[in-house]
C-alpha cells in the first residue's frame, strides 16, 4: 500500500495536450513552472512520438504532481505506455479535445472496466 | 502444485488438538476474508458506476468550456502564447486526503487554490470579460475532472486489493484447510493402529500369561504325582531279613 508520503507532497495537475486544451486548463490556473520544469507540454503536428513519451513518462515520475490530464488522442499515439501504467498516483485521466469529441471506447480505465464486467 | 499433502507432524494426542485448533482458526480466516472481498466488491461496482457517469458529465463540460475559449480567440484573438508564457505558479492546486473504506485506505483529491489570479491583466486590450468568463468555465471543469481522479485512484487501489483478497481467500479455501484436513485424518488413523497395536499386544501378552500358567499346573499335578508314588508307609507284613542282633 502506499505510503501516505507518497502522495502527502503531491499538489500539481500536469497536462499534455494540444494548444486549445492547454491554453484553457492553463487559463485556469493549473500551470506551474518552477526553472525549467514545467507541469505542461503542448503537442501539435511537429511534435515528435518520443518528446511526448518521454515527457508523460517524466510526469509520471515527478513526485509532486497528483493528476495528468491527457488529451484522449494524443493517448492514442502513446496507447501502450498509457496502458502499461498501473501505478496508483499520479492518476491518468483522458479528456476530450475540441476536434476529438469523447470516445469511451478508448479509454484505458474504461477498458479495464469493461473487462472485469464481461466477466 | 501438491496442495493435498499433509503437514509432517509426530501423530501424538496433543498434536491432534493441535491441529484441530488450527482448523477452526482457518475456517474463521476464511469466511471473514470472503466478507471483506464481497463488501469491497459491492464498493467497487458503486465506484464503478459513479465513474462512468462522471466521464460523460466530463465530456460534456470540457465541451462547453472549449466553445467558451472559441468565442474568447473570436473576441480577443489568440490569447494562446500569451497564457502560456505567463505561467508561474500553479493557483489550482489539490490536496489528497485519505478515507478508511473498510479497512482500505482510499486517497480523495480536494482542490484549493493559492495565491491571487494570474490572469488579471490578460486580455485587458480587448474581451477580458469573455475571458474571464471562460475562465471561470474551465475551473468548473477543472473541479470535475480533479472528482473524476478521485474515483478513477479510488478504483484502481480497490482493484488490487479486491484481487489480493481473493487470492488469500482462494489460498486458503483450497490449499491450507485440505491439508490440514489430511494431516488430522493421518494422525486419527495412526492413533488407531497404534490402539490396534497395543490390543494386539495384550491379548498376545494374556495368551501367553494363559499357556503359562496351564503349563505351571501341569508340571505341578506331574510331581505331586510322583511323590504320592514314593511315599507310602512300609509294610509291616513284607519279610525283611532282619540284620542279626550283636551284644
Amino acid at each position: 500500500m502506499n505510503a501516505i508520503s507518497t502522495y502527502k507532497d503531491r499538489n500539481f495537475i500536469a497536462v499534455i495536450g494540444d494548444e486549445d486544451s492547454v491554453t484553457g486548463l492553463l487559463l485556469a490556473g493549473v500551470g506551474h513552472v518552477d526553472g525549467a520544469n514545467k507541469n505542461f507540454l503542448v503537442v501539435d503536428s511537429k511534435t515528435p512520438l518520443s518528446k511526448i513519451e518521454e515527457t508523460f513518462i517524466e510526469f509520471t515520475k515527478r513526485k509532486d504532481i497528483a493528476i495528468i490530464l491527457i488529451n484522449q488522442h494524443i493517448a492514442e499515439y502513446i496507447r501502450q505506455l498509457v496502458d502499461d501504467y498501473d501505478q496508483a498516483f499520479p492518476t491518468i485521466l483522458e479528456i476530450p479535445s475540441k476536434d476529438h469529441p469523447y470516445d469511451p471506447e478508448k479509454d484505458s480505465v474504461l477498458k479495464r472496466v469493461q473487462h472485469l464486467f464481461g466477466e | 502444485m501438491s496442495g493435498n499433502q499433509r503437514i509432517n507432524i509426530f501423530p501424538t494426542r496433543m498434536a491432534l488438538t493441535l491441529m484441530k485448533t488450527k482448523l477452526k482458526g482457518a475456517q474463521t480466516g476464511h469466511s471473514l476474508l470472503k466478507r471483506k472481498s464481497e463488501a469491497l466488491t459491492k464498493r467497487f461496482r458503486t465506484i464503478v458506476q459513479k465513474i462512468e457517469d462522471a466521464k460523460h458529465k466530463m465530456s460534456k463540460i470540457m465541451q462547453a468550456a472549449s466553445f467558451s475559449l472559441v468565442e474568447v480567440a473570436y473576441i480577443a484573438g489568440d490569447i494562446n502564447y500569451q497564457v502560456q508564457e505567463s505561467v508561474k505558479s500553479a493557483q489550482f492546486r489539490v490536496r489528497t486526503k485519505q478515507e478508511n473504506v473498510s479497512g482500505v485506505m482510499l486517497p480523495a483529491f480536494e482542490c484549493y487554490t493559492e495565491g491571487a489570479n494570474a490572469f488579471e491583466l490578460t486580455g485587458l486590450g480587448r474581451g477580458g470579460q469573455q475571458i474571464q468568463k471562460c475562465k471561470e468555465t474551465y475551473v468548473k471543469a477543472v473541479e470535475t475532472l480533479v472528482e473524476l481522479a478521485s474515483l478513477q485512484t479510488a478504483f484502481v487501489i480497490l482493484d488490487e486489493v479486491i484481487k489480493l483478497t481473493n487470492r488469500r481467500v482462494n489460498a486458503i479455501e483450497h490449499i491450507i484447510i485440505p491439508r490440514i484436513d489430511n494431516t488430522i485424518k493421518y494422525i486419527i488413523s495412526e492413533l488407531d493402529e497404534q490402539d490396534r497395536e497395543e490390543f494386539f499386544r495384550l491379548k498376545k501378552v494374556q495368551g501367553k500369561k494363559k499357556r503359562d500358567q496351564q503349563v505351571a499346573e501341569k508340571d505341578r499335578t506331574a510331581e505331586s504325582g510322583e511323590i504320592s508314588q514314593y511315599a507310602q508307609p512300609a509294610d509291616l507284613l513284607e519279610t525283611n531279613d532282619d540284620s542279626d542282633i550283636i551284644f
